[in-house]
């Protein structure tokens, strides 16, 4: 039977991912013989920790999706779910990546990144003192191995139990115990990740490059940045496996949830982006204002508009009409658009905070992202090569089947 | 406004209706409507609608109001009545953004909501003839139209064989008129004659 198949890598794809992630190895190579002696490697840790925190939280973004849909009861997604499974399998390698990056950043002392890290200043600096206990690399370290930890975990054992059924047709009582077993997992996972990604883990990695700044807001900015990358990633496999003939019980309505999401959490995007931005506009008051002085005005005004063009404006015009959510060549132009905006949003995020006096954007920054981008489609490919690509036992298929928007 | 001859045919059943709407387009015969208890996937696909222009009408009053917004604001704070607030520049786009926002939202949907009435022909006081009550509770009723080409028995006959539990013929009013319905189509009262 067809919905038993497993996805075959091509040659040309496995050759494609090989090669990105050696660009991306040879791009920390060649950066790191070029940068990290100059100004204390502030260039080159800066991008390092900007793609793997960017490239982390997208395909945490897509276990996300499927926990959050899972623990909604929706039907919908079960013919791709697979796809977003395999995805979100990524954050076990670029966990560990991200996680020896942090590491690194606060057992070599970088505190020109982490200004806290610096222990004078922080002896004479009343806000930073008071900080201390937030602030302070065992805080730091414990609360980073629980975040990537538990979310490698509960990413596992949500996947098992999608697996789990795949050989034993289920009866409708045994059907009704296991929608409630998912349901009880995602719950637990949702749970951690309205506690790290949704509140604490980016005011630690992202938030404390400005150690005196602060926004209540950051996290959801972040994690709404996170997503909408995530979902066009899960869009580009949706795709490209439609494309190569799989998937053949997910269509066009489909696609068009995917870029309803897209649209709608652009739009979200676009709301706390401009929440956060125009209450510290309007109060202006210089502590809060130091965050968007280089953005708003200095070096990085350019990203800043950059950021709102791709960001907001293209998804609000070109994601408007029907039509437009249904075709796969929008949907691919858009995605790719959207996976390089945000970015471009995390990387005024990083060097907006640690190189304040220019945009040092350049070769190597995209040479580090194609690492990354090789990465997620060499272990998602293998990944999904290892299972059935539709759980057909699954008591929720038929509504995705008859799935209609 | 005119009156027409209607051949009403109920399904109980939502793939009978389907099938017998495919088949009833493809014969020639002509739908005047399909009155369903609740909204029906696909349904307007199988009838041949046109796409609704609802949502263009929507966009369009989005853009009004955005431009209502923009240039009011600026009208009046940059020529009328210009006023300092907190030392900032007259022209301060982000704080006009909320306002902006909120007239597109409200321009958008009230237009909608009134644009949707009109296209329904939904209005107080306005009336149209009503097929079968039972449209509003557990019966989808296909009405076609008679022209002069085909006679009425044919079609009662053909609904009968794709699967209508209930078919009669019907003289009404196509359009809508202003006042009250005929005390026959009253339906309460109908129901107490026909309990005493």
């Amino acid at each position: 039977m067809s919905i038993k198949e497993n996805f075959e890598t091509p040659s040309r794809y496995k050759t494609w991912s090989l090669a990105l992630m050696g660009v991306g190895a040879l791009s920390l190579i060649v950066g790191y013989f070029l940068y990290s002696n100059q100004d204390g490697g502030t260039r080159f840790w800066s991008a390092l920790l900007q793609n793997s925190v960017y490239f982390l939280l997208v395909v945490n973004a897509a276990m996300f999706f499927f926990a959050a849909t899972t623990l909604a009861w929706g039907g919908w997604q079960i013919s791709f779910r697979r796809v977003t499974e395999a995805i979100a399998a990524c954050v076990i390698p670029i966990g560990a990546i991200c996680f020896v990056i942090l590491l690194a950043l606060v057992f070599g002392h970088k505190s020109n990144i982490y200004e806290w890290l610096n222990k004078d200043l922080v002896q004479h600096d009343e806000a930073l003192k008071g900080k201390s206990g937030f602030l302070s690399p065992s805080f730091f370290i414990v609360w980073t191995i629980l975040t990537i930890g538990l979310w490698i975990l509960f990413g596992y054992r949500l996947r098992v139990i999608s697996r789990e059924i795949d050989d034993t047709p289920l009866t409708v009582q045994e059907g009704k115990k296991y929608i409630w077993k998912n349901t009880v997992w995602s719950a637990v996972y949702i749970f951690w990740f309205a506690l790290t990604v949704a509140s604490v883990t980016p005011w630690l990695w992202l938030m404390s490059l400005n150690a005196h700044w602060f926004s209540t807001m950051y996290s959801w900015y972040t994690f709404a940045s996170s997503f909408v990358p995530g979902i066009a990633l899960i869009t580009l496999f949706v795709i490209y496996l439609k494309n190569l003939g799989y998937l053949e019980f997910t269509n066009k309505e489909h696609l068009h949830d995917l870029g309803k999401f897209q649209f709608a959490f652009s739009i979200f995007w676009t709301y706390l982006w401009f929440s956060q931005f125009m209450l510290i506009w309007y109060a202006n008051i210089s502590e809060e204002t130091v965050y968007f002085k280089t953005r708003f005005e200095g070096a990085y005004a350019g990203l800043f508009y950059l950021n709102l063009v791709i960001n907001f404006l293209a998804p609000l015009l070109i994601y408007m009409s029907r039509d437009s959510k249904r075709s796969y060549a929008t949907l691919t132009f858009m995605s790719v658009a959207l996976i390089f905006g945000h970015w471009i949003d995390f990387y005024q995020m990083v060097f907006g905070s640690t190189m304040k006096d220019h945009v040092p954007m350049n070769l190597f920054d995209f040479g580090v992202a194609a690492g990354f981008v090789g990465l997620i489609m060499w272990n998602t490919a293998r990944v999904l090569g290892k299972y059935p690509m539709i759980p057909q036992n699954h008591p929720f298929l038929k509504e995705s089947i008859i799935h209609h928007t | 406004m005119s009156i027409k001859k209607f051949v009403v045919g109920g399904f109980t059943d939502e793939q009978v209706l389907f099938s017998a709407v495919k088949k009833v387009r493809s014969s020639g015969y002509k739908i005047h409507d399909v009155y369903t208890p609740m909204p029906i996937h696909g349904l307007d696909k199988a009838m041949g609608l046109r796409e609704t222009s609802l949502h263009t009408a929507g966009f369009i009053y989005g853009i009004t109001g955005t431009t209502t917004a923009l240039s009011g604001i600026g009208w009046i704070f940059l020529s009328d009545w210009p006023l300092n607030f907190g030392g900032k520049p007259h022209f301060s786009l982000p704080a006009w953004i909320p306002i902006t926002f909120e007239l597109t939202v409200l321009f958008s949907a009230v237009g909608m909501v009134l644009t949707f009435c009109y296209l329904c022909q939904m209005a107080p006081f306005v009336k149209k003839h009503h097929f079968n009550l039972r449209s509003t509770d557990d019966l989808f009723v296909m009405v076609l139209e008679c022209t002069e080409k085909n006679n009425e028995s044919d079609m009662s006959a053909f609904l009968n064989s794709l699967g209508a539990i209930e078919v009669n013929v019907q003289e009404a009013e196509t359009g809508w008129w202003l006042g009250r319905y005929d005390k026959d189509s009253k339906p309460f009262e109908k129901k107490k004659a026909s309990l005493a």
